[in-house]
């Protein structure tokens, strides 16, 4: 199965006017971190738990830039009155880039982070898209634009722990 | 001590154009501020998430001076905030930390370790190159100048009265005159800031 590449990752964040990427950092996308520190249109803002992206990303949006939030699932589960509060609550058009730790293509999860991903996305009421591999990847323009018109965040799940992220190329 | 609204007031006469994120404040704030497309009084959105969201907020705009009055329930929850602004090191934000000791709008509750912590120190180890413990309005008024007027990352730990609310969340007075939504659209016009 075709992997999913970091370069491909970071030219549809640029694509779509990303000016910040507040993130705190997962094996899924460790190898993207690489590129982006080395990317001047983009300014990486660290967090340390990722309730505080969410914050983060309502002071960015409310001063006009365009935050992404790169986490993993577990994270995102952490942060649920932060989402509920400052992402929800303040109608921030974010994408938040979630990595799906656990997650199989063949549908036998034994990762509980896994198991309740989805559910915790559900239970949120927020929309979210899979991306296993580069052919995936225009589905983070689409979570960029529907962010934008509906105003709320909206996840993208990437789905590719331990390959394409972590293989320099 | 000092009274919230009494430090408010002496930071009011020091505020010029800064863009005002009032926190735990904001209930004495909408009272006294005359710029209030200026201010952000968003309540409580969820909490431990206000130095993030002034965070987000001074990078975005590096044009304003941006203020917060923080609390401490608030830093303690979100404490790992603190490294990430000292790195960012925006030098327009001033976050000022409202320190009454206990959790006043759940009945006065005190917060943990509330008569040992030091947050000018945990500020400083941090990284934040300027910090600052107040505790009366005397010193107050004779330092804000000088804080305000030097660059950020600035921390300002100000002991305060707990004023306690003590009422179900339903039954208390509404000092809010607007929306989240409509206080950020408001400040966003008035710095001429397309929506993000």
């Amino acid at each position: 199965m075709a992997e999913l590449s970091p370069a491909r990752i970071l030219a549809e964040l640029k694509n779509n006017g990303a000016t910040h990427v507040v993130w705190l950092p997962d094996s899924e996308t460790n190898f993207l971190y690489v590129l982006m520190s080395e990317e001047p249109s983009i300014d990486l803002v660290p967090v340390s738990r990722e309730g505080h992206a969410f914050s983060t990303a309502a002071g960015l949006a409310a001063g006009g830039k365009k935050p992404v939030i790169l986490i993993q699932n577990t994270g995102m589960m952490e942060s649920g009155d932060s989402l509920r509060g400052w992402g929800l609550g303040m109608n921030v058009p974010v994408v938040m880039m979630v990595g799906y730790r656990g997650w199989t293509r063949h549908g036998v999860i034994n990762d509980t982070a896994a198991f309740y991903t989805e559910r915790f996305l559900h239970a949120f009421n927020i929309n979210y898209y899979l991306v296993e591999s580069d052919e995936d990847a225009d589905r983070i323009s689409i979570a960029f634009a529907e962010a934008q018109r509906e105003k709320r965040p909206v996840a993208v799940l990437v789905g590719d722990e331990y390959h394409g992220f972590n293989v320099s190329r | 001590m000092m009274k919230t609204a009494e430090m408010l007031e002496i930071f009011n006469k020091h505020r010029g154009d800064a863009v005002v994120i009032p926190g735990r404040g904001g209930r004495f704030w909408v009272e006294m501020s005359d710029q209030p497309d200026r201010d952000l009084p968003l309540g409580d959105p969820a909490m431990g998430g206000h130095a993030s969201f002034a965070l987000g907020l001074a990078l975005a705009i590096p044009d304003q001076r941006v203020v917060l009055f923080d609390s401490e329930g608030d830093v303690l929850m979100g404490m790992g905030a603190l490294p990430t602004i000292a790195e960012k090191a925006p030098s327009n934000l001033y976050h000022f930390m409202l320190d009454n000791g206990v959790y006043a709008t759940t009945g006065g509750q005190p917060v943990p370790n509330a008569e040992q912590m030091e947050y000018d120190v945990v500020a400083q180890g941090c990284g934040y190159p300027s910090t600052y413990a107040i505790d009366n309005l005397e010193d107050f008024a004779s330092q804000i100048e000088e804080i305000l007027s030097g660059p950020g990352p600035v921390f300002v730990a100000l002991k305060i009265d707990p004023e306690i609310i003590n009422e179900p969340i339903n039954a208390r007075p509404q000092w809010q005159r607007k929306t989240r939504n409509q206080a950020v659209a408001d400040m966003q016009a008035e710095l001429g800031i397309s929506g993000g």
